[in-house]
């Protein structure tokens, strides 16, 4: 069982897949640090000895980048500091609207949630 | 697209004289600008730029964290007010 920067990784799949469950890891910088470690990126979680472990390890604690909660509390700032300052995408982020311009006519579920049926007008 | 690295960014050049001018007597009052396309340069943190939002001026006071951002992201276009007419 590896357990890396607070999260299980999947025994059963490719090293290289098997780090992309950490937050801030994809595929390309999953590459980079399996490379940096010299480990096959076709080796499964599983088969990693203690010394790779400890390598792989050693780069993402490294504090080379964030993942994680780290990178987690570092993008909520991000937006937090748009909500302050008033701009308009920090407006949309407070509205819970698209902020880059989409429509919002229709779709643009994602953000606006479930929909919310509004009763017809009654006709006099 | 971000706008090229090896030009400046770009402040209306009458706004920048006004500012540079503001800035060098201690400022004070209301700079109005319709150039909502101006990017906000450290020289203006403290001062208070009216934006046109194509009606009024709005009066923005610029802090350092909006830096690098443009005047017109502090001066909406647009006022929803909600929809129906059951509120009133």
């Amino acid at each position: 069982m590896a357990r890396i920067a607070g999260v299980d990784l999947p025994t059963n799949k490719r090293g290289l897949i098997g780090l992309t469950y950490i937050y801030g890891i994809g595929r390309s910088r999953s590459t980079k640090i399996l490379e940096k470690a010299g480990v096959d990126v076709s080796t499964r979680v599983k088969d990693w000895n203690d010394e790779e472990l400890s390598n792989i390890r050693a780069i993402i604690n490294g504090g080379e980048f964030k993942v994680e909660g780290a990178l987690r509390s570092e993008v909520q700032m991000d937006i937090k500091r748009l909500m302050d300052i008033g701009c308009y995408r920090g407006i949309r982020h407070r509205n819970s609207l698209p902020l880059r311009g989409q429509r919002t006519k229709n779709n643009s579920r994602t953000r606006k949630g479930k929909r919310k049926t509004v009763a017809n007008k009654k006709k006099a | 697209m971000s706008r090229s690295l090896k030009k400046p960014p770009f402040i209306h050049y009458k706004l920048m004289q006004r500012v540079e001018a503001a800035q060098a007597s201690g400022k004070k009052s209301v700079i109005k600008t319709w150039s909502r396309s101006s990017t906000i340069s450290p020289d203006f943190v403290g001062m208070t730029i009216g934006v046109h939002n194509g009606k009024q001026f709005i009066p923005v006071y610029v802090t350092e964290n909006m830096v690098g951002h443009k005047l017109g992201e502090f001066s909406p276009t647009r006022n929803f007010r909600g929809h129906g007419g059951n509120k009133r």
